[in-house]
């Protein structure tokens, strides 16, 4: 996922309540490992020098961004394509509203979900509330996933779908600060 | 291919990364292997394309973004001029074929709330469809695991 925003544009403007201030160095640190982590022995070393900080500085900036967020994890991204994982199905579901919350979080935990949201109905046409993305191999494998999903849920799945992808139209590789 | 050493190294990267002075070294002696042979190998699977990236997650719209997931029901003759005007929006930044009613479903990324709708009034505009905008209410979890 990526996000072009100019460095001044980012952003003050509150929304939903969950921003948080980034100064220029915070900025300058997204900006130097937003495509990576460095490949060398000491990182943020390497980051350090390049912005003219303190390592120690990166790594307290950097803690400090991931306790509140803004950097979800250091990890290592598996493009699924690649490793086998062609069935990629996104699964609806209808739960009742004062339970999704509940609900949502215990589907989140399953370690074959990749992203797990609550989204608007728009009914007549469109009944599901819960919305989570399956990775396997294969659509058999795929809907097993999902049958683990309907018994989690138990009474709590009033419905569900599930939405295979069968073609990429578009997954542009944006930058979070250009 | 891969080998069982790529394995191991990929399962034990998706899970995280420390914060600290020599993490690769850390990591290694985890892996029990030498920092230059997880350099190494961390640096083929991104050039082979096994891993997409290595590094810091972002979460974009905790920096001020703001995402939708949006769904259309394109008519079969239709849907490749509609995928062309869809498409042609920079905001639109994923862009999905889907087995159902609902078959083109996209993501868009803006860096404020009314340019999401903006986009989407002028798609319904130039295509004529529906536009069923599913922005997120509440977020469980976001993070690709994959045992491999």
């Amino acid at each position: 996922m990526s996000f072009v925003m100019a460095t001044s544009q980012v952003k003050q403007t509150p929304q939903s309540g969950h921003n948080v201030h980034l100064d220029d160095i915070d900025r300058k640190i997204i900006q130097a490992t937003q495509a990576g982590l460095p490949l060398v022995s000491r990182p943020y070393d390497d980051i350090a020098m390049q912005i003219g900080i303190s390592a120690d500085e990166v790594l307290k900036r950097m803690c400090k961004m991931q306790q509140c967020g803004i950097i979800r994890r250091i990890a290592a991204v598996p493009n699924h394509y690649a490793l086998g994982y062609k069935a990629n199905g996104m699964t609806v579901w209808d739960v009742p509203d004062d339970r999704i919350d509940e609900l949502g979080k215990q589907v989140g935990t399953l370690e074959f979900v990749s992203h797990c949201y609550h989204r608007p109905r728009y009914l007549p046409g469109w009944r599901y509330n819960l919305f989570a993305m399956v990775h396997a191999h294969t659509r058999e494998e795929a809907l097993q996933l999902v049958s683990r999903i309907a018994d989690l849920l138990g009474e709590g799945c009033r419905g569900h779908d599930v939405l295979f992808s069968t073609r990429i139209l578009k997954k542009t590789c944006m930058r979070l600060i250009s | 291919m891969m080998d069982e050493l790529d394995r191991k190294i990929i399962n034990v990267l998706q899970s995280g990364f420390p914060l600290s002075k020599e993490p690769y070294a850390e990591v290694a002696a985890q892996l029990e292997i030498t920092e230059v042979e997880l350099i190494t190998r961390l640096q083929g699977l991104l050039e082979n394309k096994t891993l997409s990236r290595f590094g810091p997650m972002y979460d974009a719209q905790k920096m001020g973004g703001s995402f939708s997931l949006v769904a259309l029901q394109v008519p079969e003759e239709d849907f490749d001029a509609v995928a062309d005007v869809v498409n042609s929006y920079s905001e639109v930044a994923h862009n999905y074929q889907r087995d159902h009613k609902f078959n083109m479903w996209y993501v868009i990324a803006a860096e404020a709330p009314g340019q999401i709708a903006e986009v989407n009034r002028e798609i319904e505009q130039r295509t004529g469809l529906k536009v069923f905008n599913f922005p997120k209410l509440a977020e469980y979890y976001v993070g690709l695991q994959l045992p491999v």
